[in-house]
């Protein structure tokens, strides 16, 4: 005993990754990586120094917004998103909900399945933007472009988050609708919708609250929304307008978070 | 539960009649709010062009096929970029979302009053706006290139992973907490020795995923000019050179693949 007390132990955490070697390994293999990744990037910093007094004017410009020198386009432009998100999160939903109830094992035979399965994750791949230069290609330019790209983004989210919830939902309550005899619809409606029903009026609030946010630029691509505006103002070095505009898209957002936020914690 | 009676039979009803009234008076604002801006886009769109759509479709694909793949040996220049974007991005985001998530979440902010709401609106705002309006404000403000992008990604990425990583913060298990701090250690060390190994799983998790959806949205960061792919993508819609397109459009998609599948197998082993 005196002679542990006479020795002092230190302790030590413990390291996350348990192999030294493997420690050597991934360090050294990071450090290389991040030499090489900065070492390509090419930075310009008489560009960047030059850019500072900008940035800086455009720091003040938040300080100053100009709301009042082009109110009739902010205007428009955020109608235009407003409406554009409405819009086609109304028209996600619709499509969500039977590639939600095809997507889900338990309920969908195979095929379908498969198919809903496909179409939700050739949806999560395509990146909003893309689909929109692809929908303006093909519808023309104008918010028309947009909802398409945004109703069909809402099914990989929705769809999906559905689909597992489904999976997910209680086998006793189907049992017992089915039991009395009830056809298809009806078991959908009295033995599946009460069960999901919360979750997804939760999910449509966040996902209108995400088709705002996307909303703001596809514009900047031509489909429609307040991202023109923004993008014109910038090109002018309109700082003060641009800051109008995102601090508008700021208020926004929070409004929208904060009662999608408030009306998911009530169905709770 | 509602039952009526119906000619001496009772009726069962899923609600009774006032509930089921304020439903239907919901979905019909619901309709009426919808109608009225579908009548908005549809003043707004040239119905030509979309009863026309099917055609252009045909059209489209019939130049986009077979992709150009000679003009792939372009492209890794701006592959590598794009993956630099992001990974370097979400780096810098995470030295800066650290702190501020300390900040915000409510057991380790040092000031409830000042702090963390200056904290929060770091978090909201950073959050509400899109990469691509970042990235098109820096290369206003520093000039077009990789580096305008990197920033753009930092910046877009801080709030969720500083939001993401607060709510784990304030979910820990007080009790080490307070385990660490009966040994009379000081702040730091309650930190270092109780929060960080409790939140260190989440915080895993959150910046693989974030990196993900960084590869994402790197690849159309070029459309605005703030380097990668989107470059590439832009000047090839551009000159209407749909083989090439089509051969981004591909590598796109098998980067935004890969990139799933590296995030969802790392986050399953940490978790």
């Amino acid at each position: 005993m005196n002679s542990t007390l006479t020795t002092t132990r230190t302790w030590r955490k413990k390291p996350v990754v348990e192999s030294a070697r493997m420690r050597w390994f991934l360090g050294i293999g990071v450090a290389l990586y991040l030499s090489t990744a900065i070492g390509s990037m090419e930075v310009n910093w008489s560009r960047v120094y030059e850019g500072l007094d900008r940035g800086w004017a455009f720091v003040i410009a938040f300080t100053s917004p100009d709301f009042a020198g082009r109110w009739s386009d902010i205007r428009s432009g955020l109608i235009e998103s407003l409406v554009m998100t409405v819009t086609s999160t109304a028209i996600g939903i619709l499509l969500s909900v039977p590639i939600g109830l095809g997507a889900a094992r338990n309920i969908a035979p195979r095929p379908v399945y498969l198919l809903c399965r496909g179409i939700i994750a050739v949806s999560r791949a395509l990146q909003e933007i893309i689909v929109a230069i692809l929908m303006v290609a093909i519808f023309g330019f104008g918010p028309f472009a947009g909802v398409v790209t945004l109703s069909f983004a809402t099914i990989g989210f929705l769809a999906k988050l559905l689909a597992e919830d489904i999976e997910d939902s209680s086998k006793d309550q189907l049992e017992a609708i089915r039991a009395t005899g009830a056809s298809w619809s009806q078991l959908m409606n009295y033995g599946i919708q009460p069960q999901v029903m919360p979750r997804l009026i939760g999910l449509s609030m966040y996902r209108l609250d995400i088709n705002f946010r996307e909303s703001t630029v596809l514009g900047l691509v031509g489909a429609g929304g307040i991202g023109a505006t923004l993008n014109t103002s910038f090109d002018r070095y309109e700082f003060d307008t641009a800051a109008a505009i995102i601090i508008t898209i700021i208020v926004l957002v929070m409004i929208a978070e904060y009662t999608s936020g408030l009306i998911r914690t009530r169905l709770q | 539960m509602a039952v009526s009676e119906v000619q001496g039979i009772k009726v069962w009803q899923r609600r009774d009649r006032n509930k089921q009234l304020s439903i239907w008076f919901g979905w019909l604002c619901g309709v009426a709010l919808f109608m009225f801006c579908w009548k908005y886009i549809s003043d707004a769109t040239t119905w030509y062009f979309v009863v026309d759509a099917p055609r252009i479709i045909g059209d489209i694909t019939s130049r986009m096929w077979p992709p150009r793949f000679s003009y792939m040996s372009e492209l890794w220049v701006p592959i590598w970029d794009t993956i630099n974007i992001a990974t370097l991005g979400t780096l810098v985001a995470i030295v800066m979302a650290v702190p501020v998530a300390f900040l915000a979440a409510n057991n380790t902010t040092p000031s409830k009053t000042i702090i963390r709401p200056i904290a929060l609106l770091i978090i909201v705002s950073s959050r509400s706006i899109n990469s691509l309006i970042w990235a098109l404000l820096l290369v206003s403000i520093i000039g077009p290139g990789v580096f305008a992008g990197t920033l753009a990604i930092a910046l877009r990425s801080i709030g969720f992973i500083a939001k993401l990583l607060y709510e784990a913060i304030e979910e820990i298990d007080t009790n080490q907490v307070e385990a660490i701090s009966a040994t009379g250690a000081g702040q730091a060390q309650v930190i270092a020795y109780g929060i960080v190994p409790q939140i260190l799983p989440a915080f895993a998790g959150i910046t693989v995923f974030r990196w993900d959806i960084n590869i994402r949205e790197s690849t159309v960061l070029g459309l605005v000019g703030a380097g990668g792919i989107g470059l590439q993508l832009s000047a090839s819609l551009n000159v209407l050179a749909w083989p090439q397109v089509l051969l981004i459009l591909i590598i796109i998609f098998v980067a935004v693949i890969i990139s799933e599948w590296v995030s969802a197998r790392v986050r399953h082993a940490i978790i």
